[in-house]
């Protein structure tokens, strides 16, 4: 049984960034809500009975061929700080993180599959991957959720499907999302134009960590609204689909701000490059505002390719919790502003200075997105 | 859903009405609608006149205070929280639900993933809502001969569902 230490030096498959389209898709999750047929959902249900289903549930994830050497844990047995690391990362939910006696958690090693017992639903079980990787996302949550239906009883209707706790959830029980990188929409203005045609078709945007959140450092959740009446490949295509919209969307304006307004992209990343590696005090929102300019740069190649990891382990390293965590003492906002510049000068040391002569159109991986539309 | 009037056809007209910041809802067929001429549902108070004056607030009461058997949960439950209490609800609530499920998604049926355990039971039930509904059909076209038969073929499927 894995320890949260060693998951706190484990940074996940997601968190390395090799995924398809990798440049402006961070990560891809696929969740599927299922209740036990013959018990109360856990909202309603009393202490006792949370217990007992937990009791139903946990060791039978816990056996499953994707779990073995996982990291399974009660959520009152975790420290607030621990649940704010996994909050971070994307393992657990922010209600789940307020959830105490009855509910529990069980991750992966490689922390692409997350399992929450008793969030809002009996089990809400969740793949994460790097890229734009809805579909492979999908059959690996799929495949847990066939084997545990072997153990479990689910509730389901021959009508309206699996049954949840919301009804914005009945049906497939499917929430499929993707992290989004949109900085080249936001610096062109573009980005409230394109939110509001993926709204008109039924997918939601949504900030950093999900509904009622602010978008930060350019990031977004794009998700599919409704999970009655289509199927789980359909829904995941449909989605798919927009998201390469988008991700061409957000190339062309790249593209455009490259041409016509170089003077503006060169500022702001050479703003964030002086402020990031002479800052002394650096709030979270500022320094995730600011690394989405540091990680343009090197998609245009104003930096060099291989400082690409260090800067996207800069986006979580930075948040409160992680910092805590590895600074091994609870911190004051004043003192975690403090650490975060300290650790963000100390990374960027090592990255150059922008080669503004360097900036050309992307190169990379990223690339890849045009050459598969070519073929 | 039930017209409101003569509780037994389906409502095909859904009318809303806001008083006094309150909101009313009569849900009528085709017929009563028709008899009751509502056509103009601005000039009158429209629940108390169709239903009887303080049926509207009857209505509202009935549907709060009632209680999922299995589970206790009441729709004034469900309005403060948004979410259901167990997978009963969904049968106790079913009327109401309906229409919020109409409005919050692409159907009203799931046409997704099935438990492949539960699937035979699933399938043997979908072929006897199929009959039922066709034996009520062949009643009501006095269809007899057709209706013995399809009450053959139910009784047969009933005693299969009974030994899976």
């Amino acid at each position: 049984m894995m320890k949260f230490s060693s998951v706190m030096t484990t940074p996940g498959e997601w968190l390395r960034g090799e995924g398809p389209h990798h440049q402006v898709v961070i990560s891809s999750r696929v969740r599927l809500a299922r209740n036990l047929r013959n018990h109360a959902f856990p909202g309603w249900a009393k202490k006792a009975e949370r217990i007992a289903i937990l009791d139903l549930i946990r060791p039978r994830v816990e056996q499953l061929a994707e779990m073995q050497d996982s990291f399974s844990e009660n959520l009152q047995d975790l420290s607030a700080l621990e649940r704010q690391v996994l909050i971070e990362r994307h393992l657990i939910s922010r209600e789940h993180a307020a959830k105490g006696v009855g509910s529990a958690v069980v991750m992966n090693r490689r922390q692409t599959l997350s399992v929450m017992i008793n969030e809002e639903d009996h089990l809400r079980m969740q793949s994460i991957r790097s890229g734009l990787q809805l579909k492979q996302a999908f059959k690996l949550v799929d495949k847990i959720d066939s084997a545990l239906e072997e153990k479990l009883q689910f509730a389901y209707d021959p009508r309206l499907g699996y049954l949840t706790a919301c009804p914005t959830n009945v049906g497939t029980g499917m929430r499929a999302s993707a992290m989004l990188h949109l900085p080249g929409l936001v610096l062109s203005e573009l980005i409230n134009q394109v939110i509001q045609a993926v709204s008109k078709i039924g997918l939601a945007v949504r900030g950093l960590y999900g509904e009622g959140t602010e978008a930060m450092g350019n990031l977004f959740q794009i998700s599919n609204q409704t999970t009655l009446g289509e199927k789980e490949e359909d829904i995941i295509n449909r989605l798919s689909k927009v998201i390469e919209t988008i991700i061409e969307k957000e190339h062309d304006a790249r593209q455009i701000l490259l041409q016509k307004k170089p003077n503006t992209l060169c500022d702001q990343i050479g703003r964030a490059y002086g402020v990031l590696t002479y800052a002394h005090a650096m709030a979270s929102k500022e320094a995730l505002n600011l690394l989405s300019i540091i990680k343009l740069g090197i998609d245009l190649g104003a930096f060099p390719q291989d400082h690409r990891l260090s800067i996207d382990g800069l986006f979580i390293d930075t948040q409160p919790a992680h910092l805590q965590k590895c600074s091994q003492q609870k911190l004051n906002a004043e003192e975690r502003d403090y650490l975060r510049a300290q650790i963000i000068r100390d990374r960027l040391k090592l990255l150059p200075k922008p080669d503004i002569s360097k900036m050309a159109r992307e190169s990379g991986n990223g690339s890849t997105a045009r050459a598969s539309e070519d073929e | 859903m039930l017209c409101d009037v003569c509780k037994c056809n389906d409502a095909t007209v859904f009318l809303t009405q806001i008083q006094d910041g309150k909101m009313q809802k009569v849900n009528l067929c085709d017929a009563c609608s028709k008899e009751k001429g509502v056509e103009d549902p601005k000039s009158f108070a429209l629940a108390d006149l169709l239903l009887g004056i303080g049926a509207s607030e009857e209505i509202e009461k009935s549907t709060l205070t009632q209680k999922c058997p299995v589970c206790g949960f009441s729709q004034a439950d469900f309005k403060k929280t948004g979410r259901l209490g167990c997978a009963a609800c969904y049968t106790t609530f079913a009327e109401g639900l309906h229409t919020l499920l109409k409005a919050m998604h692409k159907g009203t049926e799931h046409v997704g993933k099935l438990p492949q355990r539960a699937h035979r039971t699933i399938e043997l039930s979908h072929r006897m809502r199929t009959l039922n509904e066709n034996l009520q059909k062949a009643v009501a076209e006095e269809n007899y001969e057709t209706a013995a038969s399809l009450r053959d073929q139910i009784k047969q499927l009933e005693s299969e569902l009974s030994n899976p």
